[in-house]
């Protein structure tokens, strides 16, 4: 591994790198100062006190076995540096706050600011999870009304606000599926099917709730392939687990037909609604056929990503699976007050998959969405993400090939596969150049089913100048592919850290810093 | 439609580049028979009436009381830094670090974050963060399943409630098992029973996962039963609460292979339970068996330091099927607030932290045997213990009635065990005042009068 200097920050991108960024592209995606780590800006006895000091024998009740031996190692800063190590670190990253972000399957839209401000009304944030349903009268609502909303909005009879992101609601589905099949007297049911586009969370899911899982293959036109599919299932099918649109961006046309085959094989549907900012109010999957999804709050209803989460899973079922739902959900009584359900109150409820009642900070910012839009604004949202999707795509074909004919939804995957061909430059370059322009890259290699895939997802809320810019640049790039493949295999070259070397990360897994051996300075008191 | 960026005139100019007159034309793939015509919701808001519907919520729960409630879910003063932090979009509005040369501000983060949980537990290789300590534990289960190739996991009761009905749920799925171990009169896990239970040749144990502080807030044998679970080839997990670190003996001190554990109290508020924050920390040799993101420090091409995500081949996006486990978005922002509240903290400032809730709970604790009430176990506690109250469900009704929240009757979370039907769990923390005690004692006495 390459030895790295002690805390050396790069205070400046140098004069050729910044000259290059200003040829090369309108501004420089991030901030380029690399920041020491907190453990070398400590200094022992710097701090800012939060907290009174304790009495000197606070602990005369803990028996000295279960106390430290050593003292506890930590770095010592003052709120300076601590403000500012952050806020330099913040200036590396990439955000939607800041540029375009189609990263598609993600949906990176606007996070609006006044669901910020509500989550962090004290009535919210302060209030402890087990406090007596009469003093969360206000939060009680809001989930009773979100749940009912989802299942509007689903189609489906009920919802559980419980699992705390997409993948933990694709189990929470999976798991009551499997009840479901065994309150039937149903066990020899082993196999869960996923189409090969299916996002990687699908099988992985099925294997944690016990399944094996069979992949089918999907048809030239990008949906399902029916006859596989038929082939596949049978007796021992508990499931199947479609994403639609699907993860090419495509809305099955053979929806009917599938589930049609799912369920005359005596299987359930299973729909990752990772997609549906595409079709709000205008499909539903529970009304078409499916007996559970799950949403994704931070795709659909524009919770934020925070770095990588936390985002919220909603579960909503048809009425098949609604006694297997996990609690506690919201019941209202007939004065109009709200509760939560008790332990036990629903006997076939296949149990907590979280302790308390779910990511309620999350839902406060996707109710808060909900209102802003009603039904009508939500149709809305999905027109005008679909619109930017099929024009960014009618861009971008200019000079990269549609693997895919017909109109798609909120997302179309594009590919570099003749590029490659003809340049050696792969799509990965291509979206390591595109950082050098400003842009985040969109989602790459994904799916797998498709050869040097690029998966864009515009979202409804970029403006159509940064749509053009962002088609401008892809084209600007595979022009330059042709002229200068260096310079695009060698991106990027503006940002704080060029490409890195992700094998030795693997190999010498360094995944801390350097022990540190105890507080360096006695307590204060 | 609220956050559009689109003019009409823009949208004329997309549909004419597409050569279609209405955007329904964009829909025609959806067959006829599956096609909905509308959602039945509200009509949409403006910035004013959503803030005033939203505000009128929030005003709708209280907050405002007294509380001596923890079980899980503790108040602790929040630095100013945090939120401070937390607030800046470049954080909190972007994806998951997938392409590193722009995201260097979250991937160090997540380091740093790693780092220092490593510093709490004294275990090396920590997860970028779980769901919660629930899930987190369920996830540590399985881990230990994978890792010895057995299938049954004991548990001791005395684990949060939720944590072990979570851990059931997830084990629904396999061919595993999960088995309480009973306590013992003194309130912590029953070892006799452990030894018994892992004396079980036909079923050997895969992991042991014990709380400290257990769910009624007392310290654990902890060495021992590593101890136990070790000589049986079995591995020892820890469910632990991240501020009492700073004070109890690490995890790894014990003899723990993995310590897991509730975030919640590093900074994050308690939002009616999430998003919360799960800890995940493991020996080195485990660090393939360990489920969710790991962020590891490497160079660039010209040598310059910088973090990517790595040891990628455990995760679902690579691995599908073969995955160490399904998650994919986790708790990255909940373990920013994590980062930032131990960096304003300190070490002194998290042991100060965790030695005032200390202290205010010896204060408690004499302030009810002045009112009459004792505790029930007899082995030691650091900030939370359970006490004896006649009927404790009407005690805890009518001191709500008085603007105090009592803790919890833990008949609650243990309908059938009769040690435990008059049993109120208390806990304090550095915000518990002087005052909060005295409220308590005067309305005690009028309560039991």
């Amino acid at each position: 591994m390459t030895a790295v200097g002690p805390a050396a920050p790069v205070t400046s991108v140098p004069d050729e790198v910044q000259q290059r960024g200003a040829d090369l592209g309108p501004r420089l995606a991030v901030g380029p100062n690399l920041q020491p780590t907190l453990d070398e800006i400590s200094r022992p006895g710097r701090a800012s006190p939060k907290v009174p000091h304790p009495p000197a024998d606070a602990l005369a009740g803990v028996p000295r076995q279960h106390l430290r031996r050593e003292p506890l190692a930590l770095p010592e800063l003052s709120e300076p540096d601590v403000i500012r190590h952050f806020v330099n670190l913040s200036q590396l990253n990439y955000s939607v706050d800041g540029g375009f972000y189609p990263l598609g399957s993600c949906t990176m839209k606007f996070n609006p600011k006044i669901n910020e401000w509500a989550a962090r009304l004290p009535g919210f944030a302060a209030l402890h999870p087990l406090a007596p349903d009469e003093l969360a009268q206000g939060t009680l609502e809001l989930l009773w009304d979100l749940e009912r909303w989802l299942a509007e909005i689903s189609g489906m009879a009920g919802a559980s606000l419980q699992p705390a992101a997409g993948a933990h609601g694709e189990l929470t589905g999976i798991l009551m599926i499997r009840a479901y099949h065994h309150a039937r007297g149903d066990t020899e049911r082993r196999e869960v099917i996923v189409p090969d586009s299916s996002h990687g969370t699908n099988p992985a899911t099925a294997s944690m709730a016990g399944f094996r899982t069979v992949t089918v293959r999907s048809a030239a036109d990008g949906g399902v392939d029916l006859d596989a599919l038929r082939a596949a299932l049978g007796p021992q099918t508990a499931a199947v687990m479609l994403t639609n649109p699907s993860t090419l961006g495509l809305f099955e046309t053979r929806i009917e037909a599938l589930l049609e085959a799912v369920h005359a094989a005596g299987a359930l549907a299973y729909m990752d609604g990772a997609n549906m900012n595409a079709v709000l109010g205008r499909f539903r999957p529970g009304q078409a056929g499916f007996d559970v999804m799950h949403f994704n709050t931070h795709k659909t209803f524009s919770t934020p990503h925070g770095g990588g989460g936390p985002g919220a899973g909603p579960v909503a079922v048809n009425e098949r699976l609604l006694p297997f739902l996990p609690g506690p959900r919201v019941a209202r009584e007939e004065d109009g007050t709200f509760r939560l359900e008790r332990p036990g109150e629903r006997a076939q409820s296949i149990g907590r998959v979280r302790s308390y009642q779910g990511s309620v900070g999350v839902l406060v910012r996707a109710y808060a969405y909900l209102l802003a839009h009603g039904g009508s604004g939500l149709a809305e949202v999905s027109e005008d993400a679909v619109l930017a999707a099929n024009y960014l795509r009618r861009r971008v074909g200019e000079a990269y090939e549609l693997p895919y004919e017909q109109v798609c939804k909120h997302e179309f995957v594009a590919s570099a596969r003749s590029l490659k061909a003809q340049t050696g430059v792969r799509m990965l370059d291509v979206a390591k150049r595109l950082i050098d322009k400003g842009f985040h890259p969109p989602t790459i290699y994904f799916p797998l089913i498709v050869d040097e895939g690029m998966l864009v997802e515009p979202t409804e809320t970029e403006a159509l100048e940064t749509l053009d810019a962002f088609a401008d640049a892809l084209l600007e790039i595979a022009d330059e592919a042709r002229r200068d493949p260096e310079t695009v295999r060698s991106a990027p070259h503006t940002a704080p850290v060029r490409r890195l070397d992700e094998a030795t990360a693997a190999r010498q897994p360094d995944l801390r810093w350097r022990p540190m051996t105890g507080a360096q300075t006695p307590c204060p008191d | 439609m609220a956050y559009s960026p689109h003019t009409p005139a823009d949208r004329g100019r997309m549909l004419e580049a597409l050569g279609i007159d209405s955007v329904e034309a964009l829909f025609d793939d959806i067959p006829p028979a599956v096609r909905a015509r509308g959602l039945d919701l509200p009509p949409p808001m403006a910035e004013l009436e959503l803030a005033q519907r939203l505000e009128g919520l929030a005003a709708r729960n209280r907050v405002d009381l007294v509380s001596f409630l923890g079980a899980g879910a503790y108040r602790h003063h929040i630095p100013a830094a945090v939120d401070a932090v937390l607030s800046r979009g470049e954080f909190y509005t972007a994806y998951t670090p997938y392409q590193p040369e722009i995201s260097q501000g979250t991937l160090q983060t997540i380091y740093e974050f790693q780092s220092l949980i490593a510093q709490l537990t004294g275990l090396d290789v920590v997860s970028a963060s779980h769901y919660d300590g629930a899930a987190a534990m369920a996830e540590a289960a399985l881990m230990t399943v994978r890792a010895t190739r057995r299938s049954r996991v004991l548990v001791s009761r005395a684990v949060h409630r939720h944590f072990i009905d979570t851990a059931q749920t997830y084990f629904a799925g396999g061919d595993m098992t999960l088995e309480e171990l009973p306590t013992a009169a003194d309130g912590t896990t029953d070892l006799e029973s452990l030894e018994r239970e892992l004396a079980d040749e036909a079923r050997p144990a895969a992991g042991v996962l014990i709380g400290q502080p257990n769910a009624f807030g007392l310290l654990e044998p902890m060495a021992e039963a590593a101890g136990l679970a070790h000589a049986a080839g079995a591995l020892f997990a820890a469910v632990v609460e991240p501020v009492s670190l700073a004070v109890l003996a690490p995890p790894a001190e014990y003899g723990a292979d993995i310590a897991v554990g509730e975030g919640q109290p590093l900074g994050i508020g308690l939002q009616y339970g999430g998003p919360y924050l799960g800890l995940l920390a493991a020996r080195s040799d485990l660090v393939r068996q360990v489920p969710g993101r790991l962020v590891g420090r490497t160079s660039d091409v010209d040598g310059k330091r910088a973090y990517v995500m790595t040891l990628r081949a455990r995760e679902q996006d690579i691995r599908r099927d073969k995955a160490a486990s399904n998650i994919c978005t986790n708790q990255a922002l909940c373990a920013l607030a994590a980062t930032v509240y131990l960096a304003s903290l300190g070490p002194h400032g998290l042991h100060d932290v965790a030695a005032l809730g200390a202290a205010r709970a010896r204060e408690l604790e004499t302030a009810l045997a002045g009112a009459g009430l004792a505790r029930i176990h007899s082995a030691p506690y650091l900030n939370e213990f359970a006490v004896l109250v006649p009927d404790a469900e009407a005690v805890h009704a009518r001191l709500l009635e008085r603007d105090i929240l009592a803790g919890l009757p833990l008949a609650r979370w243990y309908p059938d065990d009769a040690t435990l039907r008059d049993a109120l769990l208390v806990c304090a923390t550095e915000m518990t005042t002087a005052a909060d005690i005295e409220r308590l004692r005067g309305a005690l006495g009028e309560v039991l009068a």
